[in-house]
C-alpha cells in the first residue's frame, strides 16, 4: 500500500515536475512577409491569416475540429501539446530584407521552420539562406518557375506554378475561341521583377506551343506614377485579349487610367497577384467588372474546411474574407504546423523528412487544391487552380465548368 | 503627328506639371538654406493623407483638402523647422542629411502606424470624369493638378523676385549675418520658408490624391522624382524645376510609348546624366 503510494506520489511529482515543462515548451514558426513597401497591404492580410492559424491550433475551433483535426486546440498533439508561436518578420519588399530577416529568424530566434516570402524575388534570396542554414521553407505563393529548380532541400512549395496558371488560361481561352470569341491577338502587360518576367515567359511559352498568338509585350516597373503610355500603346492596337501581371498599386492604377482613356479589351485576363487584394477589388470593383483572373480560393459548401475558416477570418479582418493569396499563404502555415506536429520534434531533418511524407487531402484544404503532396524537387503535385470572374466586387469561380459557382460573362463589361 | 503621340506629349506634360508643383517645395528649402530635405516625399505623403481624411470625415473635395493640406503640412514645416532643422544646421552636412532622413523614416512609419498599409484611393468623381477636346482625351484630376500646379509655381516665382519678403528672404540665404544687421531676422524668414515650401508640398499631395493610390510609402518613389526634378531645373530655382519637371514628364511618357516603359528611366536619367555634366548647376542654376 505504502509502496503503491509512493509510486504514486513519485509518479505525480515526476508528472508535476515534467507537465509544466511540456506545456511551457513553444514552437516557434517564421514568416517573411512585407509589412511594408509597395506589397504591404498583402502582406498584413497574410499576416492576419497565420495569427488566426496559429490560435486555431492553440486554442481550438469546435465547428472546424469536426473536419480539421489539428483545431481541436491544446497545441500540437505530436509534441505533447506543445504550443506554436508566429515570429513575423518584414521583408520590406526588398530581396536584402527578405534574406536578412530570414537569418535573424533561423539564427536569433531559432524558429522550428519557415513559411517565406509572397514575392518570388525575395523567396530566391531568403530560401538560400534557409538551406544554408538547413531549414525547412514552405512557400505557399511565389509562382516562379526557376525555385524549385534548383536542387534545393529544405525548399517545398505548396501552391501551383506559373506553368500550371498558364495551362489553365490556355485551355480556357481556347474553349473561348471554340465558342466564337475572337483570340487572335493576345497581349501581356507585366511588371517587371521576377515574378512578372518569369509568368509572362511561361504564358507566352505555353501560348506558342498551344497555338495562340501572343502579339505584344509590354513589361515595365511597379512603382511608377504613370501608366497612360502603356494603355495608349494597348489602345491603338486594340488586341483581342490582354493579360494583366501586376501588384496592387500598378493594377489599381491601370484600372483608373483603361476608365480614364477609355479603353476595354474584349477579354481582359488579371494574373492575380494585386488584382486580388481587397484593396484592388472594393476600389476598383466598380469600374473592372467582368474581369477574369485567377485564384484558388473558392469558398466552397457550408461545413467545409474552406467556409469555416473564412467566416473566422472575416470576424479577424472585420469584414474581409480569405482571398487566394491569404488562403496559399495559410495553407503552406498548416502544411508545416501539420509536419512539426507528425515529425513530433522541431529537429530539422525529422521535419524536413515529416514534410516530405506530407499528404493531405482535398476536403482538408483551405485552400482550393486537390491535395498537398510534394515531388522530389519540393513542389506539391496536387495544387490546381480555378479560373474567376470579378462581379460586383467579388470573385466567383466560373471555371472549369464542374468547379464554376456562377456562369461566365464575356466580352469584358468594364464599367 | 499622329492624335496618340499628341495625348501622350499631353499627358507627358500633365505629369510634368505636377512633378514641378512637388518638387517646388524642395528647390525652395534648398535655395533659402542649403538643406536638402529628405523627408519631402513623405511630406508629399502626408498631404495625401489629409486629403483622405479630408474625404472620409467630412466628404469634401479637393476644395476643401487642398487648403486644408497647405495649412496642415506648412504646420509640419515649421514644426520641423523650428524642432529639428534649425538645430541640425549649426552641424555639419552628414547631420543634416541624416536628420532630415530620421524625419522621413519617423513620417512614413507614423502613417504606417496610424493609417494602416493598404492602398486607400479617393473616389473618381471629386472633380469630374476626363472630358474630349479637339479628340484629345483629358483626364479631370491630373488637368486640375497640372493648373494649380503651374499657378503654385508661377506665385512662388514671383513671391521671390517681386515682393519684400522675397527680398529679404533671398537676402537670408545670401548672407544671414549681414541681413541680421539690416533688421531682418534669419530664422523668421527660414521658418517662412518652411511654411511656404510646405504649403506647395500639401498642395501637391491633396492633388497627386485624386489620382494615386495613397500608401505610407508614397512618397518614396516620388521624392527620388522630386530630387531628379531639382537638380537638373538647378537647385534653389522654382522656374527652374517647373522646366525640369515638364521635361521630365514628356520625355518619360515618350519614351514609354515609342520605346518600352521599363527605358523610360534609363532615358530619363541618361539625359539627367547629360545635362549635369555640361551644367553641373542645373539648367537654370546659378554656377
Amino acid at each position: 500500500m505504502i509502496k503503491t503510494t509512493l509510486l504514486a506520489g513519485a509518479a505525480l511529482l515526476a508528472l508535476a515536475g515534467a507537465t509544466p515543462v511540456l506545456a511551457q515548451q513553444v514552437v516557434k514558426i517564421g514568416a517573411v512577409y512585407p509589412l511594408s513597401g509597395n506589397s504591404a497591404s498583402t502582406g498584413n492580410y497574410a499576416k492576419m491569416a497565420f495569427e488566426m492559424g496559429v490560435d486555431l491550433i492553440n486554442n481550438g475551433n469546435a465547428d472546424l475540429a469536426k473536419v480539421f483535426p489539428l483545431a481541436k486546440g491544446g497545441g500540437l498533439p505530436g509534441l505533447k501539446g506543445a504550443k506554436l508561436q508566429l515570429v513575423i518578420a518584414d521583408n520590406q519588399g526588398t530581396p536584402q530584407a527578405g534574406a536578412n530577416q530570414t537569418l535573424r529568424l533561423i539564427t536569433e530566434e531559432k524558429v522550428a521552420g519557415l513559411v517565406c516570402c509572397y514575392q518570388s524575388a525575395i523567396t530566391v534570396t531568403a530560401s538560400a539562406v534557409a538551406e544554408k542554414y538547413g531549414v525547412p521553407m514552405i512557400n505557399g505563393e511565389s509562382v516562379a518557375a526557376n525555385l524549385t529548380e534548383r536542387g534545393f532541400k529544405w525548399f517545398f512549395r505548396t501552391t501551383p506554378v506559373a506553368a500550371d496558371f498558364a495551362t489553365a488560361y490556355l485551355t480556357f481561352l481556347k474553349e473561348q475561341k471554340a465558342a466564337g470569341l475572337k483570340t487572335d491577338s493576345i497581349a501581356i502587360v507585366h511588371e517587371n521583377t521576377e515574378y512578372g518576367n518569369s509568368v509572362s515567359s511561361v504564358i507566352a511559352d505555353a501560348f506558342a506551343k498551344g497555338g495562340l498568338n501572343v502579339t505584344m509585350k509590354i513589361p515595365y516597373a511597379a512603382n511608377g506614377p504613370d501608366v497612360q503610355p502603356q494603355v495608349l500603346q494597348l489602345k491603338e492596337k486594340n488586341p483581342d485579349v490582354v493579360i494583366f501581371i501586376s501588384y496592387t498599386q500598378d493594377a489599381i492604377l491601370y484600372a483608373k487610367t483603361r476608365k480614364e482613356l477609355n479603353w476595354k479589351p474584349p477579354i481582359l485576363i488579371a494574373d492575380d497577384g494585386g488584382f486580388n487584394d481587397p484593396a484592388f477589388t472594393k476600389q476598383m470593383g466598380p469600374v473592372t467588372e467582368g474581369l477574369i483572373s485567377r485564384s484558388v480560393f473558392a469558398q466552397g459548401k457550408p461545413g467545409s474546411v474552406a467556409a469555416i475558416m473564412d467566416e473566422i477570418y472575416k470576424k479577424k479582418t472585420g469584414g474581409d474574407g480569405l482571398d487566394d493569396v491569404s488562403a496559399r499563404a495559410l495553407q503552406a502555415f498548416f502544411v508545416l504546423a501539420d509536419a512539426i506536429n507528425r515529425a513530433g520534434s522541431t529537429e530539422p531533418a525529422k521535419v524536413q523528412a515529416a514534410i516530405k511524407a506530407t499528404n493531405i487531402k482535398a476536403e482538408e484544404c483551405v485552400a482550393g487544391y486537390d491535395g498537398v503532396k510534394f515531388d522530389d524537387k519540393g513542389q506539391n503535385t496536387l495544387a490546381s487552380t480555378l479560373v474567376t470572374q470579378l462581379k460586383n466586387s467579388n470573385y466567383v469561380a466560373v471555371w472549369p465548368k464542374s468547379r464554376a459557382t456562377d456562369p461566365l460573362v464575356l466580352p469584358y463589361k468594364g464599367w | 503627328m499622329s492624335m496618340t503621340l499628341v495625348q501622350v506629349v499631353i499627358g507627358g506634360l500633365l505629369l510634368g506639371a505636377v512633378y514641378a508643383l512637388f518638387s517646388s517645395g524642395l528647390t525652395l528649402i534648398w535655395g533659402m538654406m542649403n538643406v536638402v530635405n529628405f523627408a519631402h516625399g513623405d511630406f508629399v505623403m502626408l498631404g495625401m493623407y489629409t486629403a483622405v481624411v479630408i474625404w472620409t470625415s467630412l466628404g469634401g473635395g479637393p476644395w476643401a483638402s487642398v487648403p486644408a493640406a497647405a495649412i496642415v503640412i506648412a504646420t509640419l514645416g515649421v514644426i520641423s523647422y523650428f524642432f529639428l532643422v534649425r538645430h541640425i544646421m549649426k552641424g555639419p552636412m552628414l547631420a543634416q542629411i541624416l536628420g532630415t532622413f530620421g524625419l522621413a523614416l519617423f513620417l512614413r512609419y507614423g502613417a504606417l502606424w496610424a493609417f494602416g498599409a493598404n492602398f486607400k484611393s479617393l473616389p473618381d468623381n471629386l472633380v469630374g470624369h476626363s472630358f474630349v477636346l479637339g479628340g484629345i482625351r483629358f483626364e479631370g484630376s491630373r488637368v486640375l493638378a497640372a493648373v494649380v500646379g503651374l499657378g503654385v509655381t508661377f506665385a512662388l516665382h514671383l513671391i521671390l523676385t517681386r515682393t519684400q519678403i522675397g527680398s529679404r528672404m533671398l537676402a537670408v540665404s545670401e548672407n544671414a549675418t549681414a541681413a541680421q544687421l539690416m533688421g531682418i531676422r534669419p530664422q523668421r524668414m527660414q521658418a517662412l520658408a518652411w511654411a511656404m515650401a510646405g504649403a506647395a508640398t500639401g498642395i501637391a499631395g491633396a492633388l497627386i490624391a485624386l489620382f494615386l493610390p495613397i500608401s505610407p510609402t508614397a512618397g518614396e518613389t516620388l521624392a527620388i522624382v522630386a530630387f531628379v526634378t531639382v537638380s537638373l531645373g538647378g537647385f534653389g530655382s522654382v522656374t527652374g524645376a517647373l522646366v525640369a519637371g515638364l521635361l521630365i514628364g514628356v520625355v518619360e511618357s515618350l519614351t514609354a510609348y515609342l520605346v518600352g516603359p521599363i527605358y523610360k528611366e534609363v532615358i530619363v536619367y541618361t539625359l539627367f546624366v547629360l545635362v549635369l555634366w555640361f551644367r553641373p548647376q542645373g539648367l537654370m542654376g546659378k554656377a
